[in-house]
């Protein structure tokens, strides 16, 4: 599948002199890795080739709190007010379409591309931000790419690039209840670990994979970038089709028809060969966590916090994270939990957190943040009277955006406090200075906000599943 | 861009495996519009007490490692965000390569765009200069080879069409915009 897509966005092929010039199909804007990159397009005179092909939003460094986004209040955070209003001109100037901070449509870059139908298969879709990966869900080729590349693209649609390996990933069999895909990835990178898919495509594949909905699928991808890997990709079939069909940006009528034929063509044929594969079995995944400072460093929840006296960067994470090895990590105390992100801020991810929070009440002292990942999330969300539960529950629910996953707005978790995130990244500091971040799925996080203390879902879950 | 050559500097050694983006620049920095002046944040939450009193223990705050233009790191450098704030910060503090056993896809192209040289050598070789900090090592570029004090060389490899660029000050930029006939055309068959 990755070399038909290839194949078809090569401009120019590859030599061992040049890299490829590849044709992008997509590309999808937001307010803080781009204004340097329309910088060096005024710089050099240039102008946007193709702005039908580009689409803008905003999400890293917006605010969630309702009164700054629909209200007369101020931005609470300047420099954030700074880089939008840069990229309303940016677009404006440029002519390319733009979710602004009061749109409808606006959301995280990443879940606004797929719940329009623009993320299609087959499709290379690139945008200034790693967790692109999300896209390849769709079976389209997205990867993430620095400014100086995001003014390549703006400039010429195109970009240098060696073709990368393949790596399938295969998981068989099937999850158990109370076991998601967010449980799924965090166990492939706690495998392969945080540079086992460097230089890599990885292709997603098996039972466990193909019954995956889309959105669980895009859960899967958004964090092939966690293993190192350039891109993550599951090949199309009719789950994929049905989630685009009737889309607003999807092909429709004949143009749906023919889509379709072309589509059903991408999958990798029986019997191709891949640089690298690695086997997992479904049926053994428990619910997973991570206990230290990158998302290769994660256990069952069950599990014990593992020791390596003799590795000083493994107990750095350690001293950071304050654990001790051979503690058990549950019921290990809890300050804040996170639901939203990129990785997990989508309904269904919402719906399951719900799952538990109905009828119950966040502990006493535990901060919860739920902010949905688009606009249109926030409105079914509501329709269906999930952000009453969770307000019931003692939590908070916000306007869309990238919020708590990287702390840029102002929602951040304090010095040595302990969050569990449904986000994508537990480095030192991400969600704040001195944060200490455990990333878990949306019914791990419920769980946890539930007891104040780490806490396996499946015991809360009972007849429920 | 100014052609590059040769490289000569004293090390500085961070011994520590995936230093993510966030550590190199921690993304309440990356609320700017300009490239400009980010060195000053590297490393920021390593290098800075909570009052911003430097940290003395910190290796970019130690008198020896004034003026060096080569980092020595654990592998998988440059993991984690696409951000190019951190090459972009790494070069505004003074740096002009970075060794690793091993370095991240999108901060390896972001670097090579930027004129940051990421070298990847052997984690044996890597070991032995995250032993020996402040060596003072030659990179050369043009033969592909780092000299050590003791006369001895190491090979590297950087992806060909990026040194050329960076051995005669190219834009990669200006290459790609000089294929627009082949992208018209592309263009054309599929509309």
């Amino acid at each position: 599948m990755f070399q038909k897509i290839w194949e078809r966005h090569e401009v120019v092929p590859e030599t061992p002199e040049t890299p490829a010039v590849l044709y992008i199909d997509l590309h999808l804007l937001h307010e803080v890795t781009t204004p340097q990159a329309f910088t060096m397009l005024r710089e050099q005179g240039l102008r946007v080739r193709r702005p039908d092909l580009t689409l803008a939003t905003m999400d890293h460094s917006t605010p969630t709190r309702t009164e700054q986004v629909f209200g007369g209040a101020p931005i609470a955070v300047e420099s954030a007010a700074l880089q939008i209003a840069e990229l309303e001109k940016n677009c404006a100037q440029a002519g390319i379409e733009l979710f602004n901070l009061r749109s409808a449509s606006r959301g995280i870059v990443h879940i606004v591309g797929p719940e329009l139908g623009l993320t299609q298969p087959g499709r290379t879709v690139v945008c200034g931000d790693s967790h692109t990966s999300t896209h390849g869900a769709f079976g389209a080729l997205a990867f993430g790419i620095g400014t100086t590349e995001v003014a390549h693209v703006l400039a010429t649609q195109c970009l240098l690039q060696r073709r990368p390996r393949t790596y399938a990933v295969e998981v068989r069999g099937a999850l158990s209840p109370g076991v998601t895909a967010k449980d799924m990835i965090l166990a492939i990178i706690g495998r392969i670990g945080v540079a086992g898919g460097t230089g890599h495509v990885l292709e997603y594949r098996g039972s466990a994979v193909r019954a995956l909905d889309m959105e669980e699928r895009m859960t899967v991808c958004n964090m092939s970038i966690e293993a190192g890997a350039r891109a993550g990709m599951i090949a199309p079939d009719e789950t994929t089709f049905e989630y685009l069909a009737n889309r607003p940006r999807a092909p429709q009528g004949a143009a749906w028809e023919q889509a379709l034929e072309s589509w059903r063509a991408l999958p990798t044929d029986p019997g191709a060969s891949f640089d690298r594969e690695v086997h997992f079995d479904a049926d053994s995944i428990e619910p997973m966590i991570s206990y230290g400072t990158h998302p290769g460093m994660v256990l069952p929840i069950g599990a014990r916090i593992p020791g390596r006296s003799d590795d000083p960067v493994f107990n750095k994470a350690l001293a950071y994270m304050g654990f001790t090895a051979g503690a058990p990590i549950r019921d290990q105390p809890v300050n804040v939990v996170f639901i939203g992100s990129c990785t997990n801020g989508r309904l269904s991810d919402l719906r399951a957190a719900a799952q538990l929070l109905r009828g119950r009440k966040v502990a006493p002292g535990v901060q919860l943040l739920v902010v949905p990942g688009s606009q249109q999330v926030k409105r079914a969300a509501e329709a269906e009277g999930l952000d009453r539960v969770f307000i019931d529950a003692g939590g908070d629910w916000r306007e869309s955006g990238c919020s708590m996953c990287i702390g840029m707005n102002g929602d951040t978790v304090g010095p040595g406090q302990y969050a569990v995130s449904t986000s994508n990244r537990n480095f030192e500091g991400r969600q704040g200075p001195g944060a200490r971040t455990l990333l878990a799925s949306p019914l791990t996080a419920a769980a946890s906000a539930v007891r104040g203390r780490i806490t396996d879902p499946r015991e809360l879950l009972g007849g429920q599943s | 861009m100014p052609p590059i050559r040769q490289i000569r500097s004293h090390t500085v050694v961070l011994p520590y495996a995936n230093i993510d983006t966030d550590q190199i620049i921690p993304a309440r920095f990356l609320r700017t519009t300009a490239r400009a002046g980010l060195g000053r944040h590297l490393f920021s939450d390593w290098r800075y007490q909570s009052d911003g009193a430097a940290k003395p223990d910190f290796p970019l705050n130690q008198a020896a490692a004034q003026g060096c233009q080569i980092l020595v790191t654990g592998r998988n450098f440059g993991c984690g965000s696409s951000r190019e704030h951190a090459p972009w910060a790494l070069l505004d503090y003074g740096f002009r390569a970075v060794i690793s056993a091993g370095i991240a896809d999108i901060f390896c192209n972001n670097a090579l765009k930027n004129g940051l040289l990421p070298i990847v050598l052997s984690a044996d070789e890597v070991a032995s200069l995250l032993a020996n900090p402040g060596l003072e090592l030659l990179i050369d570029l043009e033969t592909n080879r780092i000299t050590r004090p003791d006369g001895s060389q190491l090979g590297f490899q950087i992806e060909r069409f990026a040194r050329y660029c960076l051995l005669n000050g190219l834009d990669e930029l200006g290459f790609l915009r000089s294929q627009e006939p082949a992208i018209a055309r592309f263009e054309s068959t599929r509309a």
